[in-house]
């Protein structure tokens, strides 16, 4: 089936406005040897009911957070989400719209965007925040675009930067001409260098890192600065309720993945990119961003501004291509944060940071279970060592009804990733324990 | 004649402000759970000191300010949304069924390969459709919007031409190309190199021949072309980079115009973006999100960005390994909730519905053209749109002052989303107008009568123009203001 609502009198009559007898006619300028004369080699359109069927077939096959209990993470955190974030993003006047070129029909998203914008430099600390990129990894990226010049294209990242974030950028980095050097983190957090070298463009640190742990962001900052290179911090937004914002740490560009804001797990996507930064690199930030101002009887309204910056005015000379964003992933996140207010996102982190305290003493308490970096201060995330292959544990662990964490093969096929966000219940993290317990006596 | 469609209401009282303005110290929307384990405590040299500056508000606070926000927002549900180049057709509500069951939902993008079967099938489904649709061998589905899509092509090309040993330098863009195509041939380590079209729209394929040479890695080129019209001559192009060595890169803005009738792979391009927001109406969500799968001919499969969805017999896993792969263009997978959307999308359409798609598109374009070209004339008449086309209001600014801008602040006031206004910026006072096919022949004749309308109007009464639009909750704002007093939160 399809959605056009023509008629054979609406074609017909239609034909004759164009003056052209048949439909055929108007692809006449496709070139004879190029038009297709066999159908498209795929089936025949079915209605509603049918492709519901099939799509629920094909989600018969999965086994997601709804009926395993979730313990992944690593970027991406089965956080609860309240009703009402997507009982409101998902109106439709919002998720049926267009990137708001016309503003006097966009106020909405516009002014839920500067709202965005204003929660963002809230959590952050820091002074001016876009409205959203395309995810964490991509964000990376960005900021990296953001910090380069023509004397400075190498970027210094911390051990704990999560592997995922250092393949993306290197992706990118082949086409921009960055050189990259990751440091070693032996103790799974750490490792500042005493200096880096005048040729840098950024030293990123991940703060909490990949393994959970909690970075000295301050001392990183500090060896940043003083070769005159900016620091750009990722961060987890659930954290910062109970933890120190980027703006207090002396960081210049905080980069963030924001599904874990109201987003659903979605097997990936669509995540959310948060970059804030100093209102110093305002123009040199990627993306859209909203800003307030009156419009002819002196109302309060709100526009994309700073367009000068971005690709469809400056074309080749643009610092980032980004067209497309993220904006409906930013308006759940702006009704998330409104719904959880400081009481809400400080108890947020309070609750993950129990939990999983919690649970690294429950899992590690199993025989041949010990922490992977012992005595590294974590927030909602901790790695462990295992007896067996970590991959090996998450399958049996399946079994039992848990998605157990992820595998983290890089540094050793016997380390796990747990993470417990405020979902979690003791009760979870208890038979959690016993399982694991099971499957490794 | 009556005013028509739907315009956005005013609602609420005026400047009723943001939410920061309903906050009241010590009001609460949310509730968590009880803590259940023994409480932690955050080392202090790495603790907050002052809480997070939220609004305080109750959780009807946030239903109200949210909801009067979408009234005051124009969707594809509102009404007529014919934004050239963007393809906003109706957004099947089917789809969000589909993408909101919880197996797809709540699927963590690291769980064990067991489990998540049905997602992989789904993916490995979708890639053959996409595949067979643009006439490509594989295609990644990992980038997450066109222009990543763009930076994902240019990459590969980079990876293809340094594994053969050859330097490149430049890639060509016709001066007509979204800005997207400049930044991401920059972005991607090129020189973009601009061609020239003809008088009629279309490339100039003579100019285009004198400009291969040894150092053009591409050609990054849409067809229909940003100006709606096919490039007829579009075999002779991609010879004339093939010649030299180079590639040809499909931006797929436009591919609503020809599914089922042609293919780019037919056509000789060798690597496709698709934009699924656009041609397979995965909803845009006020600016995103979107998806941007990439397809490649055969000979650049060993380029495509990592993981790869791949079938083992009945089994289907993610493939890290492909030592010649560009790597990841994505922290995950992609945007795979868009993705479902689009599956349903296409797989509810199959082949028949998909042609039909795109005949109605062109179809309806046309008799648009064909209704409003006497008042608004297409700016290159002698070739044919497709399933958009450019017009242009630089008679009415001579005749009158008033510009494209002003026409489209009065559909506004008519009730209409406007037309994409300045875009391509070679044509002077552009109105790229794309109905496509979901609008009906009586949506159709309403607004071309208001495009009418308003050329009749800027001429007996100028100041409904001018002054407009009247009916939406803030006039015309001053975007010069905007970015000199720069205000970008509360």
């Amino acid at each position: 089936m399809n959605f056009t609502p023509h008629t054979d009198d609406d074609v017909r009559s239609m034909l004759d406005v164009v003056g052209v007898e048949a439909v055929d006619d108007l692809f006449e300028q496709i070139p004879e040897g190029l038009r297709l004369t066999q159908p498209l080699d795929m089936p025949l359109g079915v209605s509603e009911q049918q492709i519901l069927d099939d799509v629920r077939a094909l989600a018969g096959k999965n086994r997601s957070a709804e009926e395993l209990i979730c313990f992944a993470g690593r970027g991406a955190y089965d956080h609860y989400i309240p009703s009402v974030v997507w009982a409101l993003a998902g109106r439709s006047e919002f998720y049926t719209s267009y990137t708001p070129y016309q503003p006097e029909l966009s106020q909405g998203v516009l002014q839920a965007l500067f709202e965005f914008q204003s929660m963002i430099c809230e959590l952050t600390g820091l002074e001016v925040s876009n409205a959203s990129l395309y995810d964490g990894a991509t964000a990376l990226v960005e900021a990296a675009h953001m910090s380069r010049s023509a004397q400075r294209s190498r970027f210094v990242l911390s051990g704990g930067v999560d592997p995922r974030l250092v393949d993306t950028l290197r992706t990118y980095g082949a086409g921009a001409g960055y050189t990259i050097d990751v440091l070693a983190a032996p103790q799974g957090h750490g490792g500042v260098p005493d200096e880096v070298a005048g040729d840098v463009a950024a030293i990123v640190v991940q703060h909490p890192n990949v393994y959970g742990a909690l970075e000295d962001v301050r001392a990183w900052a500090d060896v940043a600065h003083a070769a005159g290179a900016r620091l750009i911090q990722v961060f987890d937004p659930t954290s910062l309720g109970v933890l120190a914002p980027p703006g207090d740490l002396g960081v210049d560009i905080a980069i963030a993945e924001g599904q874990s804001l109201g987003n659903h797990l979605a097997f990936g996507g669509p995540y959310l990119g948060i970059l804030a930064a100093r209102m110093q690199d305002v123009r040199r930030m990627p993306g859209r961003i909203v800003g307030e101002t009156v419009d002819v009887a002196g109302r309060t309204g709100y526009v994309l501004t700073l367009q000068a910056r971005e690709q469809h005015i400056r074309r080749a000379k643009a610092t980032s291509n980004i067209c497309t964003n993220q904006t409906l992933m930013a308006l759940a996140a702006t009704i998330y944060l409104a719904w959880l207010g400081p009481d809400g996102v400080r108890e947020l982190g309070e609750q993950c940071a129990a939990k999983a305290a919690y649970a690294l003493e429950r899992l590690s308490a199993i025989p041949g279970v010990v922490p992977a970096f012992p005595g590294a201060a974590v927030f909602k995330e901790f790695a462990i060592r295992l007896p067996v292959p970590a991959e090996e544990v998450c399958g049996m662990l399946v079994a039992h009804g848990f998605i157990a964490g992820v595998p983290a093969p890089w540094c050793g096929d016997d380390v796990l990733l747990v993470a417990v966000t405020e979902r979690r219940t003791r009760a979870e993290i208890d038979t959690l324990a016993e399982a694991m317990g099971k499957v490794l006596a | 004649m009556s005013d028509v469609g739907a315009p956005v209401r005013r609602q609420g009282p005026p400047g009723a402000g943001t939410i920061k303005d309903a906050s009241r110290a010590g009001r609460r929307g949310s509730s968590i759970a009880p803590l259940d384990v023994p409480a932690a405590t955050i080392p202090p040299a790495y603790a907050r000191a002052t809480p997070v500056a939220l609004p305080e508000v109750g959780e009807l606070d946030v239903v109200r300010h949210y909801t009067r926000l979408s009234q005051q927002n124009y969707g594809l549900d509102t009404g007529l949304y014919p934004l050239g180049s963007c393809s906003m057709k109706y957004n099947p509500k089917v789809a969000e069924t589909a993408a909101n069951m919880p197996a797809f939902a709540r699927l963590h993008p690291l769980q064990p390969a067991e489990t998540i079967q049905g997602t992989l099938e789904l993916l490995w489904l979708l890639e053959r459709a996409l595949c067979e649709i643009t006439g490509m061998a594989r295609a990644t589905l990992q980038p997450p919007a066109g222009a990543c899509g763009e930076m994902t092509g240019l990459l590969i090309m980079r990876a293809f031409h340094e594994a053969a040993g050859r330097q490149r330098r430049t890639v060509l863009i016709p001066d007509s190309a979204h800005g997207t195509n400049p930044a991401s041939v920059q972005l991607g380590g090129y020189t973009a190199v601009a061609v020239a079209s003809t008088a009629r729209g279309l490339v100039d394929v003579d100019a285009l021949e004198a400009l291969v040479d040894e150092d053009v890695a591409g050609l990054m080129l849409t067809n229909p072309n940003t100006l709606g019209l096919f490039e007829t001559d579009i075999e002779r192009i991609t010879a004339a980079v093939h010649g030299v060595g180079g590639l040809v890169y499909y931006d797929g803005a436009n591919l609503n115009a020809i599914m089922g009738r042609t293919r780019p792979g037919d056509m000789g391009f060798d690597i496709v973006h698709i934009n699924t927001h656009k041609t397979f109406a995965t909803p845009h969500g006020g600016g995103g999100p979107g998806a941007g799968p990439v397809g490649v001919v055969a000979r650049l499969i060993p380029y495509l960005p990592v993981p790869r969805v791949e079938r083992d017999g009945d089994a289907y896993r993610l493939d890290h390994e492909a030592p010649r792969s560009i790597g990841r263009m994505h922290g995950f997978h992609g945007n795979i909730g868009v993705l479902v959307r689009a599956y349903v999308y296409v797989f509810l359409h199959g082949s028949d519905g998909l042609r039909e798609v795109s005949d109605r598109a062109v179809l309806n374009a046309n008799y648009l053209a064909a209704l409003i070209r006497d008042v608004f004339p297409l700016a290159f008449p002698d070739s044919p749109p497709m399933h958009e086309f450019v017009a242009t209001a630089a008679q009415l600014e001579r005749d009158t002052g008033l510009r494209a801008m002003d026409v489209a602040k009065r559909l506004i006031d008519l009730g209409f989303h406007p037309s994409t206004v300045y875009f391509p910026l070679v044509v002077d006072e552009a109105m790229m107008v794309e109905p496509t096919e979901t609008e009906s022949k009586e949506t159709l004749d309403l607004f071309a009568a208001a495009l009418v309308r308003c050329a009749d109007e800027a001429r007996s009464t100028p100041d409904l123009l001018r002054d407009a639009p009247m009916s939406t909750p803030v006039g015309r704002l001053d975007e010069a203001r905007a970015a000199r007093n720069l205000k970008l939160h509360w």
